[in-house]
């Protein structure tokens, strides 16, 4: 398993025939995932990349049975991109363009609220199950297939850590770019749960940043549910109050949203804290070894708990 | 993006909402001047930067007349004030807003916003009006009405009844009210504001609501709606290294430290900053160069770091994926040759091409350290700039 998305993910790519959609979508091919068809209106009926390309979303999903959409059309036509492929009933929808407006997304959450549609995203890498599929714009290459989880609302930030995990020889189930915008659709605790049910993955890492609360949200669900070990870090523990740190989502407001309250609240989960970015693989290797022996005293155990932690020892 | 409080004020206005009489001057006759045509026995001189805690610093004066107005202009232009949001470096005042006292009786607090967890705008008040409202949400929250609105029906004049009368405002009051809060949120909607908070909103003398103060934020990603609030932007708000870094497109915010990082992608780039504190060193800048830089994306981002006198040693974190290492290498190397580098350059790069942006720096004849992960990248440049401190 992995969660999301596996060999059997049928992906349309919306802007297929667009710069960078068309780039990724070589790159995508290249790494082996089904992308069956192309959306660019006007375009419909020609083929690109030897995919072929519709006119709509609907057209695309009736022709070609596909069941996830990755979108890198520019800011201004994305949320109507999105409500476009949750028209057409995809169960899920990746979207990948930065600089989305924020009430754009206010009207595109209300609508997702009433549908069977899963986002990920805005302003986000996308979503990999290494040796599996890749959708998104992060490099294939760094990727391992293997029992961890990783959730992030970060791009490079978490090819770094990806990169840090692959080199100590630790795989990936499925990593996940939850975007860096302040209304994404599928948040930290979403991920969380999903791993926390994925038999295949038996640990998680959460990298996180400032601005926000979505972090302390997920801990207080781990610190209740999880019992698979969770490694943690939080970018912008330097950053200054006040300003937008590149991300539209990171910003520290009115005193709320420091990497502080966010350390916080996830030590008090159990969660195995970094300082150092360039702990992380380090910190899960650890973590992996020691979930046995690391069983949290405070907390209820699951049923189920005792044999993911049996597959991880087996591991080291 | 920021505007001054008399922007604000202005396009309020524009949207129904009550504001008091005023114009903004730039020198001091033309602050007598407008006092005259106002007329009223008090008139209010208002230094107009982009932060609060303006009247505490002394940026906001009442005048008595005409002539007092020109004298407190003169003192207040060119001052240069310190508040909690401005940081130790303060803000030149360069222009004032004059504008007619009223007969306060009572501040009330109003704000919209996007709440992040919900995905909704939500309206807020709070009787608590002319405070820090973060001190309220903090001390006595219940203090604090809110009001979720569903963006498909809009804010609707129930609500603002229930906020009107949770305020304690009489009957006449909440009927002006009504309209009022309602203008507040058209105005949200239409100009794609992230932010707009009146503190306060005032109620005066003879019962009438009016927003005495006027902070507006846009949002920046939909500033492409609204190609009119391009003139609202004053640069001589902005850090000067900061509006440069703007002009390519290049995501940059200045620090008080001594290293320079140059980095891909904004989650890398503060974690940058991260690990460069705990190795004992101080961050110069955030700088995100974006996913797919060109060679002359990197050099231009070099010529903006090494502008600040601050920095005493670069640290260049690359994680490429589309961004290849060989073309940040060659970015590097160019930048180098031009800009004649006098601190050292750290670099570190993973990710595509990482092998031939390695020959790229070790064939170029410079000097650059490279560095094996963040963790020796970050010791390394804090060694290179005189170690921790």
């Amino acid at each position: 398993m992995s969660v999301l998305v596996d060999k059997n993910t049928r992906l349309i790519v919306q802007g297929i025939t667009g710069r960078e959609g068309s780039f990724h979508a070589q790159q995508m091919l290249d790494y082996g995932t089904k992308v069956v068809a192309g959306v660019t209106p006007g375009k419909g009926g020609t083929k690109h990349l030897g995919v072929p390309v519709f006119n709509t979303v609907a057209e695309a999903v009736k022709a070609t049975k596909a069941n996830v959409s990755v979108i890198f059309v520019p800011p201004p036509f994305a949320a109507d991109a999105i409500l476009e492929a949750m028209d057409a009933g995809l169960p899920l929808v990746i979207c990948i363009t930065e600089g989305v407006p924020t009430l754009d997304m206010v009207r595109v959450a209300a609508a997702l609220k009433n549908s069977r549609t899963r986002l990920i995203g805005p302003n986000c890498p996308g979503i990999i199950s290494p040796g599996k599929c890749k959708i998104g714009i992060m490099p294939g290459s760094i990727h391992k297939q293997g029992n961890v989880g990783v959730v992030s609302r970060s791009g490079t930030l978490t090819y770094e850590a990806v990169d840090q995990l692959t080199h100590l020889g630790i795989g990936q189930s499925t990593c996940i770019g939850i975007g860096g915008d302040p209304i994404i659709g599928t948040s930290f605790l979403d991920a969380i749960k999903m791993f926390n049910e994925d038999r295949e993955t038996h640990a998680i890492v959460l990298i996180g940043e400032i601005g926000g609360n979505a972090e302390e949200v997920a801990a207080e669900y781990i610190k209740k549910h999880v019992r698979k070990p969770v490694v943690g870090f939080i970018a912008g523990q330097t950053a200054p109050p006040g300003r937008r740190m590149g991300h539209a989502g990171a910003i520290i407001s009115g005193g709320q949203g420091t990497a502080a309250e966010k350390y916080k609240a996830m030590r008090a989960a159990g969660i195995h804290t970094v300082q150092s970015p360039a702990e992380i693989g380090h910190t899960m290797a650890a973590a992996l070894g020691k979930s046995k022996s690391k069983a949290k005293p405070a907390a209820k155990k699951k049923a189920g708990a005792g044999k993911s932690k049996k597959v991880a020892q087996k591991k080291k | 993006m920021k505007i001054h409080e008399y922007q604000a004020k202005g396009i309020l206005a524009k949207f129904g909402v009550p504001v008091p009489r005023g114009e903004v001057v730039f020198k001091k006759d033309e602050a007598r001047a407008v006092a005259q045509r106002l007329g009223t026995s008090v008139v209010v001189v208002k230094a107009q930067i982009h932060a609060g805690g303006r009247g505490k610093a002394g940026g906001v004066k009442l005048a008595k007349s005409p002539d007092d107005a020109a004298t407190l202009a003169e003192q207040i232009l060119g001052m240069k004030l310190v508040t909690p949001q401005t940081g130790e470096e303060g803000r030149i005042v360069r222009r004032l807003l004059i504008e007619e006292g009223l007969d306060i009786k009572r501040e009330l607090y109003l704000g919209i916003l996007v709440d992040r967890a919900l995905g909704l705008p939500i309206f807020m008040a709070s009787a608590a009006g002319g405070m820090e409202i973060e001190e309220v949400a903090k001390d006595r929250p219940e203090a604090i009405l809110r009001e979720k609105i569903d963006p498909a029906t809009g804010f609707q004049p129930y609500q603002a009844r229930k906020l009107a009368f949770g305020l304690g405002l009489t009957p006449e009051q909440v009927g002006a009210a009504v309209p009022f809060f309602q203008a507040l949120y058209r105005a949200f909607i239409e100009t794609d504001a992230s932010m707009i908070e009146i503190n306060p909103c005032v109620v005066t003398g003879d019962g009438k609501l009016v927003a005495l103060d006027a902070k507006v934020t846009f949002d920046d990603n939909a500033l492409y709606r609204h190609p009119e609030f391009k003139d609202l932007r004053d640069l001589e708000e902005e850090t000067p290294l900061e509006v440069e870094a703007s002009k390519f497109k290049l995501n940059y915010i200045k620090l008080d430290g001594d290293i320079a990082c140059m980095v891909n992608g904004a989650g890398l780039a503060m974690a940058t900053m991260d690990i460069i504190k705990l190795s004992g060193g101080s961050p110069a800048n955030f700088l995100d160069v974006g996913g797919g830089a060109s060679e002359e994306q990197v050099k231009n981002a070099f010529r903006i770091l090494l502008s600040d006198p601050n920095v005493r040693a670069v640290f260049v974190n690359i994680f490429g994926g589309i961004l290849r290492c060989d073309v940040l290498a060659s970015g590097v190397v160019n930048a180098a040759k031009e800009l004649k580098f006098k601190v050292p350059v750290v670099v570190r790069m993973e990710g595509t091409n990482v092998t031939q942006g390695k020959e790229i720096l070790r064939d170029s004849g410079f000097n650059f350290a490279v560095a094996d992960g963040m963790k020796d990248g970050a010791e390394k440049v804090v060694k290179l700039a005189g170690g921790a401190r």
